[in-house]
């Protein structure tokens, strides 16, 4: 079956041309076949280069070029949808011997894939902030949220903002510790990255699985910074129903 | 020979949308009336790129070309896919819906390459099995492109030409002619680009595409060319696009520059030429 050994011999560049293949004087297709075999790496290349462009920044081009093509052998795409190409990176990261003392990357890479899922994410218009604020704390505690779909948290061991920081910024140099949660929000169309205070991250992860917010707040701890954390969810538009209970 | 199929969009310069174009595109289209987009850049579920198709759908006539269906591959175009591409042209109402002679997925893994396939009767068999598939899963009919090839397949039974007119006859699709795929496959096959042109169904052509291509070489140094979209369309391809719309009539024109975009004017400019020829009477 000429596809079967067409498409494994695309991957696998020690894998001999298939049989049948020529040039239009029957000799054997060689360089030929190499156009494809090229066509994939570089496009794939290309879709995982524009998809983690800060893991690409704090790896270097010409390293991170380099991984993709390990990258891609490993896990090829297993949908047309390119646009969420990748989500095996963090797995693979973590297990990518060259940056195994770089141990905050898969985070790096869950950050980016969840950036990529917000920007093409369904919109949702957010409800008026007074809505929120008019409510009694009692009423308040009873009601539930609802975020917009492109809301996501990614929590970290690392300081994973102040990584994110420093790669839009790499003459910086500075010294990073502590471990960071973030959020993903999409105020209008364009995605950002905002460090979530304590309980911040738990208290988020609640309200997306459907408590009220007198759970959520239960979940988010003694630590937890209710304000701060409101205040950054409705300046990012991610509140997008407010259902009070009655 | 003018022909006798419906056309939805206009018999005019289109070009494939880039997003980076949005704001100059609007406020100086010159000829371009319509536009192409790469069906799975817009699957998502809202965000800006859909935004952004609506804005665009309001002013000029929208195609959709799919590159991920595998129309050629050995299995049928995957259902799931197919249900996004019916959203999206649900969607939008596209003037027209467009895929490859070509195949991209096998065996689950997608290779994000338009793969070549060889023409014998087993594989037109497949061809317009998955064809009749996509047709009533959209419900339209598609326009199948002719591919940019660099080999050739022992199994080969028949020409491309006999191979695309059947399926078009079996399928009731219609045919898109990319005239640098012309050029790029004639001259990698070393076989007559003008007599390819002078044989080819126009009568069943509702769209035709033109774009830039890369020049190789192959192991004995023969010319090999790459269908890269990155540079100009090439005098030998406006050469066979002349000719093609001197013997079948104006058809809508694509200018594709997917690599290396230029700025907007640059795009424009080619467009216009195409304009040029079209406007020029038979």
């Amino acid at each position: 079956m000429i596809a079967r050994d067409f498409a494994a011999a695309l991957l696998d560049p020690d894998l001999p041309v298939p049989a049948g293949l020529t040039g239009p004087q029957a000799q054997p297709a060689g360089r030929r076949f190499g156009v494809y075999r090229n066509n994939v790496a570089v496009s794939l290349t290309r879709a995982l280069e524009d998809g983690f462009p800060v893991l690409r920044a704090l790896l270097g081009a010409e390293f991170f070029a380099a991984m993709a093509g390990v990258f891609l052998r490993r896990h090829p795409p297993d949908s047309a949808l390119l646009m969420h190409y990748g989500q095996d990176m963090p797995a693979f990261l973590a297990a990518f011997p060259p940056v195994a003392h770089l141990p905050y990357l898969p985070d790096v890479a869950r950050l980016e894939l969840a950036l990529r899922r917000a920007y093409h994410a369904a919109d949702a218009a957010p409800v008026p902030a007074q809505r929120l604020m008019a409510l009694a704390p009692d009423r308040l505690a009873a009601a539930r949220l609802r975020l917009a779909p492109a809301v996501a948290v990614i929590r970290s061991a690392h300081p994973l903002h102040a990584i994110w920081l420093a790669a839009q910024a790499p003459a910086e140099r500075r010294r990073f510790s502590g471990a960071e949660d973030v959020a993903v929000l999409r105020p209008g169309f364009d995605p950002v990255v905002r460090l979530l205070p304590p309980g911040g991250a738990a208290f988020i992860l609640a309200v997306q699985g459907g408590d009220a917010i007198a759970a959520a707040v239960a979940a988010g701890g003694a630590d937890l910074d209710l304000a701060a954390t409101l205040a950054l969810l409705v300046e990012g538009q991610a509140i997008t129903e407010l259902e009070e209970t009655d | 020979m003018r022909d006798s199929l419906p056309q939805s969009l206009p018999p005019a310069p289109g070009v494939g949308y880039k997003p980076q174009h949005f704001d100059d595109l609007l406020a100086d289209p010159g000829p371009v009336r319509w536009l192409e987009i790469h069906a799975e850049n817009y699957m998502g579920d809202g965000g800006r790129p859909l935004a952004q198709l609506a804005r665009l759908a309001e002013r000029f006539a929208i195609s959709v070309h799919g590159v991920g269906l595998s129309i050629g591959g050995q299995a049928p175009p995957d259902a799931e896919h197919l249900a996004r591409l019916r959203r999206l042209c649900d969607r939008l109402e596209p003037a027209s819906f467009s895929e490859h002679l070509a195949w991209s997925t096998h065996d689950g893994t997608f290779l994000n390459d338009l793969l070549p396939l060889p023409y014998s009767r087993a594989t037109l068999a497949r061809v317009c099995d998955h064809i009749d598939t996509v047709q009533s899963a959209l419900g339209r009919r598609m326009l199948l492109e002719n591919p940019s090839v660099y080999l050739a397949f022992a199994e080969t039974e028949m020409d491309e030409i006999a191979f695309l007119t059947e399926i078009a006859h079996r399928t009731g699709c219609g045919l898109l002619l990319d005239v640098n795929n012309v050029q790029v496959s004639c001259t990698n096959l070393q076989t007559d680009a003008a007599a390819y042109i002078d044989a080819f169904p126009l009568h069943l052509v509702g769209e035709v595409h033109l774009g830039g291509h890369d020049r190789d070489a192959d192991d004995a140094g023969a010319v090999l060319l790459i269908d890269a979209h990155a540079t100009p369309v090439d005098h030998a391809v406006w050469a066979l696009y002349r000719r093609a719309i001197a013997r079948g009539g104006p058809r809508p024109t694509l200018i594709e520059w997917d690599n290396d975009v230029p700025d907007w004017p640059v795009l424009r400019d080619e467009a216009a030429l195409a304009d040029a020829v079209l406007r020029v009477p038979a």
